[in-house]
């Protein structure tokens, strides 16, 4: 095994010991904390598609991340007040059942990523990292006056939606569910990466002439790179949602989509595992700086800082050395 | 709705662009040259506005408050390039990004350490206040129209810099050809640090400016800096052309959709829902504009092609 | 017991160690970023009763939320799953409230509000083990309308941001307003700059202006409208005169009428002890959000006089219910569905030497409750 495989076994036992020592400690919020840091390197695992494989820099995945909070909070919320949506033509009735809730979080932020991608992948560089910030910033400003959803207020879900066989409320149950949603997506884009799709990918980030020349579709690659990529973020935008029984815009405000930029280049970009080393290493943070001083943001930045100075590769490259990614 | 209130409305628009291009100025010169984004920037912004409101409060001199603003900018802006951006030219805009963020967090608690949670005082100089009647019978703020002044003069002297003095040719080359100029015997690194300390001290300048009527507190900078992205993204980065252009219209699309976006809904809507939908749809339009402008130029207005 | 609220109690109060303590309370306030004053005074406010009152059976964990919806669910979260709170408060925005405060009391804990009051918690999702001690939202808007009518408006501007609490306060003026609309604006959340809206207000023929804008947003409107010299009358509810941003206003504010439940000048013996203790303590004059959060901790702990949460919480609550306290605001107590029934005052902004504050002139409403009270099915 390399020494990045032994890092990323020793990420994945932590992410199975902790929790269930938590869970035999009685420890449930130590369960909560862990279960907020696999959803973010879920979000991010999804934004790690479109960077580290497409080079797609985007300051604008809390669009999808917030798509699928709202998908979450709107199908709940009917649900919970058992009235349906548009009741004078389609009438659709709310859900509180998880998978249907997943895959219309998934459809949609798809959809959504499609549309911004159509539109974004005409632009490149500093141009693109901007585009995806403003239609970010569109969406944010939507929902906070979106008066039908609560505005900025947010929607509030009372009770945890519901997965069949499982106990969501019992706070290791939807841990594992989470886990098990990671290690899929995890799957997934180790798949894709080595596929004749994610090689061309690859190539047509370094040498996007080459691969254009060869009659192979560069800009399409791309942009089913995006769509997945917004996809999985979607997916953790529900599980969030669900993790707090809550959503508001702040799930779409740029602060959002830099944060699941700083867990994929904190962990180490284009590393299968650097989104899920990040996500872990900046909830860890937030919960023992939170605890040192009213102006812990100071040591947040100072230690974000340190990293992207004298740790180039993130984390797993601090630990693992200069290996090349997975590809 | 009357004509003196469109003029005045075109004015405030125009006062708004002027001031945000004080900030896009230095961030699209910062880019063009040394290829950085720099998001930090608010927070020199931030600077800029707390130093005004000291130095104000200490010597009851508004002037001298700017000139603090200007210097105490400069001076932050010398120091981060000196300790950390000087490191992030030859790295991606992913490290940039994430590092200047990460500046951002320090300095917005950093000034709130020092200076506290609660908004600072800084006033307007006694000979600006209070309102003048243009022709037409507009009552227009008197400190407005100075800034709109103010703002046109730096835009003159900065396009007198760039385009008329040694330093600025200087600039100029090293926006296209880095290595050569460094061949030629310029050096390139105090040439990069004054780029950056005088894009930081526009940046301070618009701070003191604009703190004098609006409120100087921590995390004043950052609406100001998506703002001024969107700017410099319309304009094409680093063009300073494209920033002015840019800024101008950033600046009449804000205030003007505000104002007419309600109207319009007005005209087959209940008025109170028209407000509503009117505001909402305001508060997105320049991310709009931006979004057309690059599916149409996906350089921007006045960028390079590539 | 984290090291941030170790540390201050340590510095404030001799408490004992919490081995010994019997209740504990959760807090969870804004004390960093843009709006960290109001979770300081809110804080501050507390624990000065928490101190006058001697005991040394009470732990205090207090975190903050950084004003953000989804860290103050998790802080909530721990507090209840980890820390074991009996009570909890402290939250400064209905945002976040609505995002904590169903899920609080659902788990059999006590909530008391310090300073959000969204409708929603008064109307249709009123809880048994939620207590509001500050207003429900609409009630200072509702006040500058009342005022308005006395004041002899007939045609008012009214102006807000567009949010659900910006919406909540134009309707609230409606409510009791009885003359025209000169107009209606929603303006953006967080914008600093408001020449457009003034220039509104000058073409509209007014003859006043409501307006509810929290925080720098409310600094940078009065700032301009004063320059602009416009001198049509302006009426807001106390948010936007606190004693923390009256003095970036500056002289700007004077003469500026608003309504507020609170007032450092009300003349009655619990509010006069309060403001100089609060002085002698942090070396400033107290705001409306000090007094609140000095309110709720006596009120929790004329509660435990009573009764303790964890052996009988159904007394706990009637101890609550009863608001047997003595308010800085004067005469207090709990409607049906437990938010104030208190009077509502108009103040004008003073300058008093160097510092800006606010005077007492007049009630504008008496004894009111809110209009959500009948929704509610407790």
């Amino acid at each position: 095994m390399t020494r990045e495989g032994y890092v990323n076994s020793a990420l994945v036992a932590a992410l199975i010991g902790v929790p269930l020592w938590a869970h035999v400690a009685g420890e449930p919020f130590t369960i909560t904390l862990a279960t907020r840091a696999v959803i973010f390197a879920l979000a991010a695992v999804g934004l790690n598609l479109a960077l580290g494989l497409g080079g797609l820099v985007s300051l604008g995945h809390a669009v999808f991340f917030g798509i699928g909070g709202y998908a979450m909070g709107i199908l709940a919320y009917h649900a919970q007040i058992y009235s349906p949506m548009f009741p004078d033509t389609l009438a659709i009735e709310g859900t509180k059942s998880m998978p249907v809730i997943w895959l219309v979080a998934i459809l949609c932020s798809a959809l959504a990523a499609f549309v911004i991608g159509l539109l974004s992948l005409r632009t490149t560089g500093v141009y693109f990292i901007m585009i995806t910030l403003a239609f970010g910033q569109m969406f944010y400003y939507f929902t906070i006056s979106w008066s039908a959803y609560g505005g900025e207020d947010g929607l509030s879900i009372y009770i945890r939606n519901s997965f069949p066989g499982l106990n969501t409320l019992v706070p290791i149950q939807f841990y594992a569910l989470c886990f098990a949603l990671l290690g899929g997506a995890l799957w997934l884009s180790a798949r894709i990466a080595r596929s004749p799709f994610g090689l061309m990918l690859n190539a047509s980030r370094q040498v996007p002439h080459r691969v254009e020349t060869v009659g192979l579709n560069g800009q399409r690659a791309k942009l089913l790179a995006f769509v997945i990529s917004g996809a999985i973020t979607g997916l953790a935008g529900a599980l969030f949602a669900d993790l707090n029984r809550f959503v508001s815009p702040t799930m779409f405000s740029w602060h959002m989509s830099g944060e699941i930029m700083i867990f994929v280049i904190l962990g180490g970009v284009a590393r299968l595992f650097g989104p899920v080393a990040g996500a872990v290493l900046f909830v860890a943070m937030e919960h023992v700086l939170g605890d040192l001083s009213d102006y812990w943001h100071i040591y947040l930045g100072a230690v974000l800082l340190g990293i992207v100075l004298f740790a180039r590769g993130g984390v797993i490259g601090l630990l693992a050395g200069q290996a090349k990614g997975h590809d | 709705m009357s004509a003196i209130l469109i003029v005045e409305q075109v004015l405030n628009g125009l006062q708004f662009g002027v001031m945000l291009f004080l900030m896009a100025a230095g961030l699209t010169l910062i880019f063009g040259v040394m290829g950085l984004i720099n998001l930090a920037h608010g927070s020199l912004y931030m600077i800029g506005a707390f130093i005004a409101a000291t130095v104000a409060g200490l010597t009851g001199s508004f002037l001298l408050a700017v000139v603090a603003a200007m210097a105490a900018g400069a001076m932050a802006g010398a120091l981060i390039e000196m300790t950390v951006i000087r490191r992030l030219y030859h790295t991606d805009h992913l490290d940039q990004v994430l590092a200047t963020f990460a500046l951002i967090l320090i300095f917005s608690e950093g000034t709130r350490a020092l200076f506290g949670s609660f908004p600072l005082y800084l006033d307007t100089p006694a000979l600006l206040s209070g309102p003048v009647t243009l022709p037409g019978g507009i009552e227009y703020p008197r400190y407005r129209l100075a800034l709109i002044a103010a703002g046109l003069a730096v835009a003159l002297g900065l396009w007198l810099l760039i385009a008329k003095t040694r330093i600025g040719i200087q600039i100029r080359a090293g926006e296209n050809d880095r290595e050569m100029i460094a061949a030629l015997g310029v050096d390139i690194r105090t040439l990069y640090t004054f780029v950056f300390a005088l894009g930081a001290a526009l940046a301070g300048l618009a701070g003191a400016l604009v703190g004098a009527i609006q409120s100087v507190q921590v995390g004043m900078g950052e609406p100001v800096l998506i703002l001024a992205f969107v700017v410099i993204v319309i304009g094409g980065i680093g063009s300073i052309k494209g920033a002015f252009v840019g800024a101008l219209i950033v600046g009449l699309t804000d205030t003007l959709g505000g104002v007419f976006l309600p109207e319009l809904f007005k005209l087959f809507m209940e008025p109170a829902s028209a407000t509503q939908i009117g505001a909402s749809l305001s508060s997105m339009a320049i991310y709009l504009l931006m979004a057309a402008v690059l599916i149409w130029r996906p350089t921007g207005l006045f960028g390079v092609r590539t | 017991m984290t090291m941030k609220a170790t540390l201050l109690l340590a510095s404030m109060i001799a408490l004992g160690s919490a081995a010994s303590a019997e209740t504990r309370i959760g807090m969870i306030t804004t004390l960093s970023g843009g709006g960290a004053s109001l979770g300081i005074d809110v804080r501050d406010g507390f624990l000065l009763a928490l101190e006058q009152s001697g005991r040394d059976d009470i732990e205090m964990i207090i975190e903050d939320d950084e004003r953000a919806p989804d860290v103050a669910v998790q802080l909530a979260d721990r507090m209840i799953q980890a820390e074991d709170v009996d009570i909890m408060t402290g939250i400064i925005w209905s945002n976040l409230a609505m995002a904590v405060v169903p899920s609080v009391t659902a788990q059999d804990v006590f909530y008391l509000s310090p300073n959000a009051g969204p409708s929603q918690l008064a109307g249709r999702g009123c809880h048994p083990n939620y207590f509001n001690v500050a207003w429900q939202n609409d009630n200072l808007h509702e006040a500058a309308g009342a005022y308005a009518n006395t004041a002899g408006y007939t045609n008012s501007f009214i102006l807000a941001p567009n949010y659900p609490a910006g919406q909540d306060a134009l309707s609230g003026y409606q409510r009791f307003y009885e003359g025209e609309l000169a107009g209606e604006l929603y303006t953006q959340l967080g914008q600093t700059d408001y020449a457009a809206e003034i220039a509104q207000i000058r073409a509209s023929g007014a003859d006043s202006v409501f307006f509810f804008l929290p925080g720098g947003m409310g600094i940078s409107f009065l700032r301009q409208y004063a320059d602009s010299g416009l001198d049509i009358p302006v009426i807001g509810p106390a948010f936007s005169f606190d004693q923390g941003i009256l003095q970036a206003v500056g002289a700007d504010a004077l003469g500026v009428v608003n309504t507020s439940q609170w007032s450092p000048d009300l003349e009655n013996e619990a509010n006069v002890a309060f403001v100089s203790a609060f002085e002698e303590a942090y070396g400033r004059i107290p705001s409306l959000y000090a007094s609140q959060g000095f309110d709720t901790a006596n009120l929790i702990l004329s509660a435990l006089e009573v009764a303790d949460p964890n052996d009988d919480p159904d007394a706990f609550r009637e101890a609550l219910r009863a608001a047997d306290f003595a308010s800085t605001r004067g005469e207090f107590t709990f409607g049906p569905n437990h938010h104030p029934i208190q009077d509502i005052y108009v103040r004008e902004v003073v300058q008093d030497g160097e510092i800006f504050t606010n005077r007492l002139i007049g009630v504008a409403l008496e004894d009111r409750g809110d209009a959500y009270a009948d929704d509610c099915s407790m």
